[in-house]
């Protein structure tokens, strides 16, 4: 039985919020990235919700995952249709309350919504980076972040959270500035893509690079990789889901029609729900930007970068306080994943809290309104605020 | 919070803990015991209970719990990360008690342990007299439902502690009333006389 509750919601929205952006990395000092490339300038766009309070104990860094960006919460125009992508999690009352915590969230490095990436103008060329874009990794993504946090004037987070990549950034935070981080929440992640992960990433790789629109990446004046990219989209959507949620989503429902056609269109609502995703997708996204963040993901293992292959000893690094989260019915990083994380933080004397919320809708299970995770979040962070003072 | 805020057999448990002391509670339910010991004895806490629902609310408090099975979690603990492990009223319900006490002991200087008494005199009368398996406020289930595998009385784990070679430190024996709210201390005969036992042990 499933946990979730439809259209559960506390607190309040914080209502209007600003784009801000903050740049870095000029001539003198360029950003070293992982791959011994440098890049500069680099652009950050972000955004804040509450005040931070005058002994800077109260900021908290929420990462978003694969295609989201730094609009976390509100609205950036009161008549906005939509509102920031976690704004069920970030807001006055809510499990992250904005009204006790300053809440960070920036467009990660490589992205395509405000920060530097592969559709930005490189200074050298005056033309967009494409391809000639330095590849990035989670660990570039968490410095660029750090660099914020300096610019914020904010030595330690009270703390870092996110899921899915999002979760891998929090992770990398945790080993990479152990004194920077005072609590961790990683949801739905893990610490290393598995081979079925990188699997569906390499397909929807693929899917763009077959287009022939993409043109090795250097297509910004001329048509874009749509096809490509919409298909790699769908390919996400489906690793997302359930076999359960997409049973009681769609089934075997017809789209708009009460037999089958004998023809090739989406007759299925499952085909015109992925078609409809992917369409969407393509007017918000570079396909570019998604062929280096899923790169950067399938990169990420926090063992081989911090313990010679041990998890156990990577997490010997790490000084947080943890809470880590997993979703019954995620396949794509399931609780076993979690567990595995949990264990080699027991096993070297972390404080760490587990729970594996039951809930039917796969790996997207973590951005749905959820009563638990709310409660989960609110109390966790009391806690860790409370050992302060 | 005082004392007597506690369920009566955990305010007992509470009291033989020392301060700022490091507590490992398996199947901790919503963290009563541990938060009280956190907020009044400076405890470090940590506790694993199997049930989402009550690790969301120990959670909730701002205590440390892991959601998963006992036997497993407490393997991945190193050596003496602890001074207390303490198995509150969930012994009875462990297919392999002597391992776990084992692991127990292994984390830990000291373990609590608390059971209802199989021995007592209601228990003993209900099997005597009518032939049935006891069916008690303490052990409330019947002979196909009951998740207490292991029922046994206090002299029983008397004999296996002496057996398995870890030494009693403290006992008491109680008898509850409200729901386990209240109760009191059972002096005389608690083997026939006491619904509850509570040790505590320690390496020889």
């Amino acid at each position: 039985m499933s946990e979730y509750i439809g259209p559960y919601q506390t607190g309040q929205t914080i209502g209007v919020v600003e784009k801000k952006f903050f740049t870095f990395a000029g001539r003198e000092d360029r950003l070293k990235l992982e791959s011994g490339a440098d890049i500069g300038p680099v652009i950050l766009a972000y955004e804040t919700c509450g005040t931070l309070n005058s002994d800077k104990s109260n900021a908290v860094i929420v990462l978003h995952a694969l295609s989201g960006d730094s609009h976390v919460a509100g609205y950036y125009d009161p008549k906005d249709a939509k509102p920031g992508w976690w704004d069920i999690m970030v807001g006055p009352g809510k499990g992250i309350d904005t009204d006790k915590y300053f809440v960070i969230c920036s467009n990660i490095i490589g992205s395509c919504s405000g920060s530097t990436g592969p559709m930005s103008v490189s200074p050298e060329t005056g033309r967009e980076y494409g391809t000639h874009f330095p590849v990035i990794t989670i660990g570039d993504m968490v410095e660029a972040q750090k660099a914020l946090m300096d610019h914020l004037g904010i030595e330690t987070l009270l703390s870092v959270i996110g899921g899915s990549v999002g979760g891998m950034q929090v992770l990398e935070w945790c080993a990479r500035f152990p004194d920077r981080v005072r609590s961790a929440v990683p949801l739905a992640t893990t610490s290393r893509h598995s081979a079925l992960a990188i699997a569906f990433n390499e397909v929807a790789r693929q899917a763009i690079m077959a287009d022939p629109n993409w043109n090795e990446g250097h297509y910004y004046s001329g048509k874009k990789p749509d096809m490509g990219l919409a298909i790699a989209r769908m390919i996400g959507h489906i690793t997302y889901l359930s076999d359960e949620s997409m049973r009681l989503k769609f089934g075997r429902k017809l789209q708009n029609r009460s037999a089958l056609s004998f023809e090739f269109g989406a007759e299925f609502q499952v085909e015109s729900y992925l078609q409809y995703q992917g369409k969407k997708f393509i007017e918000r996204f570079d396909a570019n930007s998604f062929l280096y963040i899923t790169k950067a993901a399938d990169y990420f293992d926090l063992a081989r970068q911090y313990g010679s292959g041990s998890l156990v000893k990577a997490f010997s690094r790490c000084k947080a306080k943890f809470l880590v989260v997993s979703y019954t019915s995620d396949w794509l990083y399931p609780t076993y994943q979690s567990k595995e994380m949990v264990k080699a933080m027991k096993k070297n004397d972390l404080d760490v809290s587990f729970c594996e919320i039951d809930a039917q809708w796969g790996h997207d299970a973590f951005l749905l309104p959820n009563e638990r995770l709310d409660h989960l979040m609110a109390g966790f962070l009391k806690g860790v605020s409370d050992e302060i003072e | 919070m005082k004392l007597s805020d506690l369920r009566y057999d955990l305010s007992l448990i509470a009291s033989w803990i020392e301060e700022g002391s490091r507590v490992l509670e398996l199947g901790c339910g919503e963290g009563d015991l541990l938060y009280w010991l956190k907020k009044e004895k400076a405890v470090k806490e940590r506790g694993i209970e199997i049930e989402e629902s009550k690790v969301e609310k120990c959670i909730e408090k701002g205590i440390s719990v892991l959601q998963g099975d006992i036997n497993e979690e407490i393997e991945d603990y190193p050596d003496n990360s602890f001074d207390y492990a303490i198995c509150s009223q969930t012994l009875q319900q462990v297919f392999e008690p002597m391992s776990l006490i084992h692991s127990m002991m292994r984390v830990a200087k000291m373990g609590v342990v608390s059971f209802p008494n199989f021995g007592h005199y209601k228990v003993r009368m209900q099997l005597a007299f009518t032939g049935r398996a006891p069916v008690t406020k303490e052990l409330p289930y019947s002979w196909h439902d009951t998740p207490n595998i292991r029922v046994l009385s206090l002299t029983d784990f008397e004999k296996f502690a002496e057996e398995v070679g870890y030494k009693i430190l403290k006992r008491v024996s109680i008898n509850t009333k409200n729901n386990q709210r209240q109760g009191k201390l059972i002096t005389v005969l608690p083997n026939l006389l006491a619904t509850y036992g509570i040790f505590l042990i320690g390496k020889e």
